[in-house]
């Protein structure tokens, strides 16, 4: 139904403390975008931007090709399901989804057909005439979800809708969610989130904000498999990816690490340029990717410290005396349960696919 | 004795016999009563704690028995008897206040009073809460504003009778009367409309008491509520009659019932401002004035305004514990 394109979009409030600036973001009709960051990074306050709650300070935004800096939230096409659900708590299911459309002067008949329609597709049906304190929490979120939908708006906004259901809930209206989009592929989605399984399951693209700026974007694997930085290398993942101090010994169409610690060599597909050779870098690997060897062609040896089994996996974590990096830990994240583990030596290494390679917080890939 | 010491006892002797009460009173009961040992130990125990708390609440329901619940029935078998109390006159009094001329005129004043003073403070009190809310400068605006309610009724009596004075000299009103040419007059003698001058002394005093309430129960509106109506495209004004008005109308209620309340209560002004002559009379200044001279029916004239104040105070109390839900 609608594009959205923010060009060098940026926020200051009383024109000293900047919290965004030069947002360049390009999102295609039918897309379905999940900004997450750490808190504080803004992504609240540009999805804010987006709805016109918020002016924008500098840049510009424009919605199916037309800007809409100045124009009224009500005329930008957007429609915003709220964290707290923003239920106007004295009126009815039926009420709460009429409003706009009330305010919009449209006929009864139409409001009706819009409304019953809505109730349908989101299973509220028979709770039309309740008032939102007799309903749980997701049937709340699901009427601030037909508020949005009644409106047949050309852009929507979600700011963290799942945040205040309980866990099971959370799944189930994800899966709702996911739903609903597919139900209407041609409009546009724009999704705020802090949790990671949220961004990787709804998205069709994922914006990480960090540093008052966008870090990267790209579709959820992109960012799993390459990402442009230690930033998001961290951010995406759980646990995070591990960083550990090292050099390139060996360049080419893959290159050889050795590791500070603990090490030996392990080779990364990741290519590198001659003149790195003796370079400083931090090698990445993922807690998943790391494999327990008994051979000698291992990356890594170290003492477990402490193992959280999990069942399904086990998590083994390492101490590294003397690291240079930001966390001294090392995990590792083997499939399995692996008892009488703790305080062993174990040699570990990974695929070279998995290994990603950083000079100066940037991946190699993105040089 | 000297009256600061005959004081200090008096608070001595009082603070000194409730925690006294409450302390032995206890100990008789954990103690003596059901004392915790023996066989029933666990018995004993139960039934202590169920005591407890009407043990506690004794001394107040007994001094509300006797100066609140006693008098209302006590008022209404005396206000079947003549002034001496000597002869049993049945509804005699009340049948009086139905005759008298000036009870009608109270009766009818004071339904003014209610209808015009408690509407008005509880508009202007909301309007001033949310044209202040955004303001840099609306808490100075809400002091400027609350500041009356510090003032008695007398005093603001006085400082009214200053604005309404005949002296162009004194009186503003007179004073805006001679600039523009006009002959001075005297407000609080024309006729009907006086008793809304006596009024806007009333709504002066609690436009601040609206204003205070309501002001916090507009901040206590969540954001999102109106956010959500701005993006379904709502207007200022629908916003606030549509959306934030109904969410703060239990507050409203109890707002506006409890100057209800005062307003059947408040005679200070009226007894100040004009003695209840020139047809501004209202029941509680009736009362006064009958007080004594009495026939007997001050007190009848007591159990009317009781009677007429009970529903009003009734639907207060339900709206205010729910509020508190």
């Amino acid at each position: 139904m609608a594009n959205l394109k923010l060009t060098d979009v940026g926020k200051t409030y009383g024109g000293k403390v900047e919290v965004l600036k030069d947002i360049d973001l390009d999102i295609e009709t039918g897309e379905l975008v999940v900004f997450v960051g750490p808190s504080g990074c803004g992504k609240s306050t540009l999805l804010r931007m987006i709805a016109g709650l918020e002016k924008i300070s500098s840049g510009t935004l424009e919605i199916d090709g037309q800007v809409v800096n100045d124009m009224p939230p009500s005329q930008r096409g957007i429609a915003m399901v709220f964290q707290s659900y923003a239920l106007y708590p004295h009126m009815t299911v039926r009420e709460n989804m009429a409003f706009a459309l009330k305010i919009a002067k449209m006929s009864r008949a139409e409001i009706d057909e819009a409304v019953n329609a809505a109730a349908e597709k989101l299973q509220l049906t028979d709770y039309l005439d309740r008032l939102p304190k007799a309903l749980s929490g997701g049937q709340r979120q699901r009427v601030a979800i037909g508020r949005a939908v009644v409106r047949k708006p050309k852009v929507y906004l979600f700011d963290e809708p799942l945040s205040n259901l309980d866990a099971a809930l959370r799944v189930a209206t994800r899966i709702e969610i996911a739903q609903l989009k597919e139900a209407m592929p041609d409009s546009t989605m724009v999704y705020v989130t802090h949790d990671q399984v949220e961004a990787m399951t709804l998205a069709t693209r994922i914006v990480v904000l960090a540093n008052k700026g966008i870090a990267q974007v790209g579709t959820p694997l992109d960012l799993y498999e390459r990402p442009n930085g230690e930033f998001v290398a961290q951010f995406i993942g759980s646990p995070a990816m591990n960083l550990m101090a090292g050099e390139i010994v060996g360049t080419g169409e893959v290159t050889t690490l050795k590791l500070d610690e603990g090490g030996g060599t392990i080779t990364s597909v990741v290519p590198s340029r001659p003149e790195d050779k003796g370079a400083r870098v931090n090698v990445g690997i993922r807690p998943e990717d790391m494999v327990a060897t008994e051979g000698d062609d291992y990356a890594f040896a170290g003492t477990v410290d402490i193992v959280e089994a999990l069942g399904e996996v086990t998590l083994l974590y390492f101490e590294l005396p003397k690291a240079e990096t930001d966390s001294n830990t090392v995990i590792a994240k083997l499939n399995g349960i692996h008892s009488g583990i703790r305080g062993r030596t174990l040699r570990l290494t990974a695929d070279p696919s998995k290994v990603h390679v950083f000079r100066n917080g940037v991946s190699l890939l993105y040089r | 004795m000297s009256p600061l010491i005959q004081g200090l006892l008096t608070i001595l002797i009082g603070v000194g016999g409730c925690v006294g009460y409450f302390w032995a009173s206890n100990v008789v009961l954990d103690k003596v009563v059901f004392p915790a040992k023996g066989p029933n130990i666990g018995r004993n125990i139960n039934r202590a704690n169920a005591v407890r708390p009407w043990l506690f609440m004794l001394p107040a329901l007994a001094a509300l028995g006797l100066y609140l619940v006693y008098p209302v029935f006590g008022s209404f078998w005396r206000s079947l008897f003549n002034r001496s109390g000597a002869d049993f006159i049945g509804l005699g009094n009340y049948s009086l206040l139905m005759q008298d001329g000036e009870f009608r005129t109270a009766l009818f004043n004071n339904f003014l009073w209610v209808l015009v003073v408690p509407a008005l403070s509880t508009f202007l009190g909301l309007l001033v809460a949310q044209l202040t809310d955004k303001l840099r400068w609306g808490n100075i605006a809400k002091s400027l504003i609350f500041m009356p309610m510090a003032i008695s009724f007398v005093g603001a009596s006085l400082i009214w009778k200053f604005v309404y004075a005949v002296d162009p000299e004194i009186g503003i009103i007179n004073a805006m009367r001679d600039a523009m040419g006009f002959a001075p007059l005297d407000p609080l003698q024309v006729g009907f409309w006086n008793n809304f001058f006596l009024m806007v002394i009333l709504v002066w005093i609690q436009t601040g008491f609206a204003m205070v309430i309501l002001s916090a129960a507009l901040r206590g509106i969540p954001d999102e509520t109106v956010e959500a109506a701005i993006i379904d495209g709502a207007s200022p004004a629908q916003i606030f009659f549509r959306i934030k008005i109904p969410q703060i109308m239990g507050t409203i209620v109890v707002v506006w019932t409890t100057i209800t309340i005062l307003v059947l209560k408040v005679f200070d002004i009226v007894y100040t401002m004009t003695g209840g002559n020139f047809g501004t009379q209202i029941l509680p200044s009736y009362m006064m004035e009958y007080m004594f001279r009495d026939d007997g029916r001050a007190t009848a004239v007591a159990f009317v305004i009781m009677i007429i104040v009970l529903p009003v105070m009734v639907w207060n109390i339900v709206q205010a514990r729910r509020e508190v839900r």
